[in-house]
């Protein structure tokens, strides 16, 4: 038998290993002046022509500025241009550029930054997905240093608003064209970068010359806690300062005894069930209609999104929006449902597989069971395939599925919102899976409508028939959730998800 | 003896290639390439000029063969390929990460070395006690419960009850600051321990008890000697042979990494760089991380079946004369 003191030093020394660290006392944050920021998702790269990613993005926004912006309230605002107008024909785009801009490393802005950035963009080369937006610029010219025109093939009214995404972001053109933008980075923008660690850290620095408001920060430490659950406990913890979340379900947990809040938007993504009209028995209007009228959007909130969006119709933009009351179906109609499904010839129902990508978004599971559920009152039998994200995309590219659970980006103006999916011969046409003539006609009077109340009146009639004809069934949007200590003062979330506005945070530890 | 691990290591060599080729393979079944993981749904934006352009940047454009081949032939000279996501050469990222990811090995080894061999001698030497019963109820729920679970409960007691949380992505190197990488690894290492320590702890006592009742247990007992050093150095010894092989494969499988553990706690290892290597399709990356690991996993077999020797002596590897 061991000796009782024996037994004694063994448990002893185990319950010490088991313990040990959790005497170690709480880290205080010290008074610095750097934001400390954690993220789940980190950027994919450096490049704003061609990075797509909404993680890259949100890092790429503070470092690198276009020539408009919008605000918190999605209104253009001047941003490396002070103003711009379009000619009275609207075949010129004017742009007057600030005075005083300098880049990182010291160099002046100038037009001639402006047409090569553009041009890189238009450049096949290059490879940017944002290119299909600014196709009308057919050349582009610089009568001195702080003006651009941009002559166009077709009055492009929503082209401003592209020029405000950062994919449309100027780079300086010896950068372009000497160095590599996905390996350096020199931008305007109140940030500079000074370290970039993929998956671990990216430092970024105040930038003493920037032009505008800030920052007030000395510099801002984005860390990246892959784990979103890890991020709200290092927050309860006061361990970071700033984070941003993406999964309704964790940021509105509740906080624990912490100080630290949590900022909402309403986000302009929207969450949809595609259904491909290409595919049987979805070209039937009356079988399209009748899962609009069978789905109850609220109960997909409710349940999906512990109630963390509010019901929408094809546009998000508050602006733009119609009321809910005069889209087709918005409350759930049960027996309209099973009688568009008679007139159909299919009371007996059928089979309708979606795909979903796990975890993108978070919540995207959760929406097709309860769909399923819904569904069911009319005997579509809904059959979920779950699929890696990577596979879920080139999936959706290929419109090899017939319904699928999806998250789209949206944007500040309707048109390059849809432009993409319901033109005749447009790229994701084939994936939208539906087009007719009034819609292609919409688009293209919405286009090139100057007339903002006219232009309002088409993107109207826009939605009504979308939803009428009903390709899609439009869900919800969420919010964009970002939390905070209560000592980061000044700080604005935004509908896109930038966190631009850290440029204007202060720190009161 | 170094004949026997020669041979071992030239018997390596199809392995090796077989991991690489299958890896290869593997990866490029996958649906979705590093183009559209890099722009998601916009990749569909992209005219043919546009993403034949960028198939060329990220080296797409050869057949598969020809980039078996090529890979293959830079791999035989030391160089592992070249990460473009991370813009460096991939031997330089997993030896970055490697440090991270054997620290934690090693600290949740020894955690779970001491508390399993100690509990399951325990419970084998005080056999049908009442520390019997909680060393085998301890067993239970490590095993029992999964590595996400054990990880998420520790955060969040320690971030609601104790307000702290060593590393919320600010991991600090050992050589940079011990006491605060201690503070970091502690913990992570104690969820992937305990998990660990309850099959270790199960081995120890079936092998103990084994081992106690035979015959020259009861004769080093009977020749007067103290229970303390029968049991350590009798019976301890022996029934460590079980023990050794599970710790060796153990090893093997947290050097690849413990992706689950270093995702939550956020550590930046070997695992969570081949998760992302993975849903990124950085094949580069995912090719010579999956190498390196099958490397290590040989490496480690070898030395086990070595250590054997030391702890057994009737095992040998050298000629016998």
């Amino acid at each position: 038998m061991l000796p009782a003191k024996g037994i004694r030093f063994i448990v002893i020394v185990a319950v010490l290993v088991m313990t040990i660290g959790i005497t170690a006392p709480a880290m205080a944050q010290d008074d610095s002046n750097m934001l400390i920021m954690a993220r789940a998702v980190d950027s994919t790269g450096l490049d704003p022509h061609t990075q797509t990613a909404f993680a890259s993005l949100r890092m790429l926004e503070l470092v690198y500025e276009t020539l408009v912006r919008t605000d918190e309230n999605l209104v253009l605002e001047p941003a490396l241009a002070e103003s711009w107008a379009f000619s009275d024909d609207g075949m010129q785009l004017t742009f007057n550029l600030r005075q005083g801009v300098t880049f990182h490393d010291g160099s002046p802005f100038t037009s001639e930054d402006v047409i090569v950035s553009i041009e890189r963009i238009l450049d096949e080369e290059t490879g940017s997905a944002t290119r299909s937006n600014l196709l009308s610029i057919e050349s582009m010219d610089a009568p001195d240093d702080y003006t651009v025109v941009m002559n166009l093939t077709l009055p492009d009214v929503p082209l401003v608003a592209a020029l405000s995404s950062i994919n449309t972001a100027i780079l300086p053109s010896e950068l372009i064209a000497e160095g590599d933008p996905s390996a350096t980075v020199n931008g305007t923008g109140p940030f500079m970068l000074e370290s970039w660690q993929p998956e671990e850290r990216t430092i970024l620095m105040a930038f003493a010359d920037y032009w505008g408001d800030g920052p007030y920060v000395d510099g801002i430490e984005i860390r990246i806690v892959p784990d979103e659950s890890t991020i709200m406990a290092a927050l309860r913890a006061g361990e970071i300062d700033f984070a941003m979340l993406n999964d309704p379900l964790i940021a509105t947990l509740p906080m624990g005894g912490s100080e630290a809040i949590i900022n909402r938007a309403p986000d302009i993504s929207y969450h949809v069930l595609q259904l491909r009209a290409a595919v049987e028995p979805l070209d039937k209007l009356e079988v399209r209609q009748a899962i609009s009228c069978a789905i109850d959007r609220q109960q997909v909130v409710d349940v999906a999104a512990l109630g963390e969006g509010m019901v929408t119709g094809p546009l998000t933009m508050p602006a733009w929006q119609v009321p809910l009351d005069e889209l087709f179906c918005y409350e759930q109609d049960l027996a309209k449902a099973q009688e568009l499904m008679a007139e159909a010839g299919l009371e007996e129902g059928f089979e309708l597989p979606v795909i979903v990508a796990v975890a993108e978004p978070p919540t995207a599971l959760s929406e097709a069971q309860v769909i399923q559920e819904q569904l069911r009152a009319i005997n579509i039998e809904v059959t979920i395939e779950s699929l890696e994200f990577g596979v879920y995309v080139d999936r959706w590219l290929a419109a090899d599925f017939t319904a699928a659970i999806a998250l789209n980006g949206g944007r500040s103006d309707p048109y390059p919102m849809y432009s993409r999916y319901f033109q005749y011969d447009a790229n994701f046409n084939e994936v939208a899976g539906y087009i007719d003539d009034t819609l292609d006609s919409l688009m293209k009077q919405g286009q090139v409508e100057t007339d903002p109340e006219a232009r309002w009146e088409i993107f109207a009639e826009f939605q009504r028939h979308l939803a009428e004809t009903a390709p899609w069934i439009w869900l919800y949007n969420g919010y964009t959730y970002t939390g905070q200590q209560p000592w980061v003062i000044d700080f604005t979330p935004t509908p896109t998800g930038s966190i631009f506005y850290l440029s204007e945070a202060r720190l009161d530890r | 003896m170094l004949r026997y691990i020669a041979q071992r290591l030239i018997a390596v060599i199809p392995t090796l290639i077989g991991v690489s080729l299958l890896v290869f393979i593997a990866i490029r079944l996958v649906p979705g390439d590093a183009i559209v993981t890099m722009l998601g749904t916009e990749a569909g934006m992209l005219t043919a000029n546009q993403r034949a352009a960028l198939e060329s940047y990220f080296g797409l454009d050869k057949p598969a063969t020809v980039q078996y081949v090529t890979w293959m032939g830079d791999v035989l000279q030391g160089d592992l390929g070249f990460s473009i996501r991370h813009g460096k050469p991939v031997l330089d990222l997993i030896l970055e990460r490697f440090p991270v990811t054997m620290e934690l090995a090693f600290v949740s080894l020894v955690i779970a070395l001491v508390v399993g061999t100690t509990l399951g001698t325990l419970s084998a030497v005080l056999h049908n006690s009442f520390i019997d019963l909680f060393g085998r109820l301890f067993a239970l729920l490590g095993l029992a419960a999964p590595n996400f679970l054990i990880g998420t409960l520790l955060i969040y007691v320690l971030s609601v009850y104790f307000g702290i949380l060593p590393n919320a992505g600010n991991y600090v190197e050992l050589t940079e600051d011990p006491v605060k990488n201690f503070e970091q690894i502690i913990f992570p290492a104690m969820t992937l321990g305990f998990s660990f320590s309850a099959s270790v702890m199960r081995t120890t006592r079936s092998a103990m008890l084994e081992v106690l009742g035979e015959d020259y247990i009861r004769t080093a007992r009977s020749k007067g000697l103290r229970s303390r050093t029968v049991i350590t150095r009798h019976a301890l010894r022996n029934a460590m042979i079980p023990v050794v092989t599970l710790a060796g494969v153990e090893l093997g499988y947290l050097l690849g990494g413990a992706v689950i553990v270093e995702q939550i706690f956020a550590l930046p290892g070997l695992g969570r760089l081949t998760l992302n290597a993975i849903s990124q399709r950085d094949y580069a990356l995912i090719q010579g991380a999956t190498l390196f690991i099958a490397i290590n996993f040989v490496v480690i077999n070898l030395v086990v079946d070595l250590i054997y020797a030391v702890v057994d002596p009737r095992i040998s590897y050298g000629s016998h004369k």
